[in-house]
């Protein structure tokens, strides 16, 4: 056992912690619009830099990190409050996929503007009547004349406005069992065919969309990893989404843990043995979270996939957050109840964390299945 | 960076596991809980193995191997819910370590190392007495550990008290003692070593609990179905793995800051000694539930687990006593505080 870095990973670290010292691109500017085109220039500083598509391989133009240094790299994001790059879907889902899954054509369209920003990247998988059982999604493709024509409804796209692909899991055969009869297409969205609707959020702000396709077109060259075995491909997009996030969101919700205890000190509300007891449950926690993260991070370098255990850092962090915003409203008070104030945003927001990117409902059937091996449900 | 164990400790770990489920089997832990006994013979075994003194130093008989090898141990010995007079001795062995004088060391190391004279540790709360000390009728040592100060006092010269509890796989004693020469050394870090220990050994006693649960809800029926198809028991056994896990995560962190970055153990050690305690009380409790009535029954081994976990959660600081410990050491301010 040995939790030190080694030198090269210390030097990396330096590194990178001193050039985000001196790049850093500040806070988003107010306005949705204008703090889209700030994460993009970001995301251009970050590609010329070499930091952007960090554990690509380097073939594709990314950087071939090794796990370390890519939780390393989350580590120093969140510790210099960066925001994300703007294309963060393209990069943890979309790019990973096209490698794994991808033929060169593809890798060869797709790859490098995902990583420039220039190109702008959405998930079209969540269907109104399809949440957490995500093969019984019915968005329809039928093939006609060599191209398919995609007719149906998506929902929770961030970024849907913006993007020019979306990652797109529709069905193409309504004969075959349900997880088999799905595709994955990247399909372009600067077409008529595509209607793309705000969708507000509990907290006032229109962070997602719905997407609405009426025989939308996408050339039959956007199939990734052939027509039917769209479920294998979109599962590696989930598992890549979840295994990002451990060690970044420990750092991201250690320094929501250091403004809290902040609050906390100002309020005078520190001494109370009450809050006392419940900032010292968050500070365990927040650790827990950071050892959890670097542990599965071995087995994974021992193992050579992310694995199903990486589903608790993902449960974990929700809990974490949820529990550490109410403390934070606790303390305010009556105040706590002002709209506008930022731990009543940030109260409302953490109630997502337990249903995005897998609800700790799901994540905890995975847990029993496949880590437990306990009977599965159906 | 590698957050796992060497080879030559994963080797410890096979070797510990592999022994004390031969020696530990479930009817042998429950006739000597019964009986109000430890192992006698067994004990003897793990001293002829070197168990005891694992992390004392070479020069005071020991094997002068480190704190996460004795993790190791207690982690194991959790799992096989050993009746042992283990952790007590190694208790004193820690503090001592410690805190103890260079005669303090010469003197009572190389008994506790082999095993021959053993000794235990005894929290002072301010009527006097130490309530709950491990083993203390049989030890030959007792350090006393109290708000005023630390003293080292022979068995003879203290006043011990056998008492049952709950847990019948260790046997507790209140000590009262004003004997004795003082023991002036910097006694944190060896107690958080203890506390590290502990944390430890309630991860093997959660890992227990779950596993026995988990085979459970797999083989019994109800309404035509493994009751681990319904989410309400396999969600309470998923939460069973996190804070199995995370117990694991904080005591490994702990031992490993032990010998590697002892500024950072007093906050490791509290921090794994508050959530272990609370983890293995609340796995414990969980699969008590996933087994319905038959684990309610005496006749069940479920139960000794679940005393031990909570015993061993009072056991040298509470959840609470330590989660105000982590608020103290994790304020922005000068650290002040800690547990004993």
């Amino acid at each position: 056992m040995d939790l030190t870095l080694s030198p090269s990973e210390q030097a990396f670290r330096d590194e990178l912690r001193t050039w985000l010292a001196e790049n850093h691109p500040g806070e988003d500017p107010p306005g949705d619009d204008a703090a889209f085109e700030h994460r993009r220039t970001w995301q251009l500083k970050l590609f010329e830099a070499g930091y952007a598509g960090f554990s690509w391989p380097k073939e594709y133009g990314g950087r071939g990190a090794t796990l370390v240094e890519q939780a390393l790299f989350g580590e120093e994001m969140a510790r210099a409050k960066a925001p994300p790059p703007v294309n963060i879907l393209g990069m943890v889902m979309g790019g990973p996929v096209v490698i794994t899954h991808g033929s060169d054509e593809q890798k060869e369209r797709w790859l490098r503007p995902i990583l420039t920003g220039e190109e702008i990247w959405c998930q079209g998988f969540s269907e109104p009547d399809s949440g957490s059982d995500l093969a019984s999604l019915k968005t329809k493709a039928v093939k006609k004349n060599g191209e398919w024509l995609v007719t149906g409804q998506k929902v929770w796209t961030t970024y849907a406005h913006k993007a020019k692909w979306c990652m797109l899991v529709a069905r193409t055969d309504q004969d075959a069992p349900k997880h088999q009869g799905l595709t994955y297409f990247i399909m372009d969205m600067e077409q008529d065919a595509v209607q793309v609707r705000p969708l507000y959020q509990i907290t006032k702000e229109p962070e997602f969309n719905e997407l609405f396709m009426e025989e939308a077109r996408i050339p039959d060259e956007n199939v990734v990893g052939g027509v039917g075995n769209g479920w294998a491909v979109a599962i590696t997009t989930l598992m890549n989404e979840r295994a990002g996030l451990g060690a970044s969101s420990a750092a991201g919700v250690r320094i929501a843990l250091e403004e809290l205890k902040r609050l906390a000190a100002e309020r005078g509300a520190d001494e109370d043995p009450v809050i006392r007891q419940k900032l010292a449950q968050l500070t365990i926690e927040v650790e827990l979270l950071r050892l959890n993260s670097w542990r599965g991070l071995t087995q994974i370098m021992k193992r050579g996939v992310p694995g199903p255990e990486g589903s608790l850092p993902k449960w974990q962090w929700g809990e974490i957050n949820q529990t550490l915003t109410e403390v934070a409203v606790e303390i305010l008070g009556e105040e706590g109840a002002y709209w506008g104030s930022p731990w009543t945003y940030r109260l409302l927001r953490s109630r997502a964390n337990s249903i995005e990117g897998g609800t700790t409902e799901i994540l905890k059937n995975i847990i029993a299945e496949r880590v437990l091996g306990l009977p599965k449900l159906r | 960076m590698n957050f796992d164990f060497s080879d030559d400790q994963q080797a410890i770990k096979r070797t510990a596991k592999e022994l004390l489920a031969e020696r530990f089997k479930m009817e042998r832990v429950r006739e000597l809980a019964e009986a109000g006994k430890y192992d006698d013979a067994a004990w003897k075994e793990l001293c002829e193995l070197g168990w005891p003194g694992i992390f004392i130093g070479e020069e005071h008989g020991g094997q002068g191997l480190g704190t996460v090898e004795l993790i190791i141990l207690m982690e194991e010995l959790g799992y096989a819910l050993a009746p042992l007079p283990f952790l007590s001795n190694a208790a004193a062995g820690l503090v001592l370590n410690a805190a103890g004088s260079d005669e303090q060391k010469e003197r009572w190391l190389p008994g506790i190392a082999s095993g021959e004279a053993r000794g235990t540790v005894g929290l002072l709360k301010d009527d006097g007495e130490a309530k709950l000390v491990p083993h203390a009728d049989s030890a030959e040592v007792i350090l006393l550990l109290g708000h005023e100060g630390a003293r080292v006092v022979e068995r003879d010269q203290a006043e011990v008290a056998p008492v049952d509890t709950m847990d019948a796989t260790r046997r507790f004693c209140r000590v009262r003692g004003d004997a004795g020469e003082p023991l002036e050394g910097d006694r944190i870090p060896g107690i958080s070593r203890v506390a590290a220990a502990l944390a430890a050994e309630l991860t093997g006693i959660a890992q227990r609990a779950m596993e026995m649960s988990v085979e459970y809800a797999r083989d019994r029926k109800q309404f035509g179905r493994p009751i681990g198809s319904y989410q309400a028991v396999s969600h309470r056994c998923a939460q069973m793995l996190l804070e199995t896990e995370g117990a694991r995560s904080a005591s490994y962190y702990a031992a490993w800051c032990g010998d590697a970055e002892p500024d950072t153990l007093p906050l490791a050690a509290c921090m794994a000694k508050a959530y272990a305690s609370d983890a293995g009380w609340r796995v414990c409790t969980s699969a008590l539930q996933v087994h319905g009535g038959i684990g309610f029954t005496w006749e069940h081994d479920l139960h000794f687990f679940l005393k031990r976990a909570k015993v061993d959660g009072m056991l040298y600081g509470s959840a609470r006593e330590h989660r105000d410990a982590v608020a103290e050491l994790s304020a922005p301010r000068e650290p002040a505080a800690t547990v004993a």
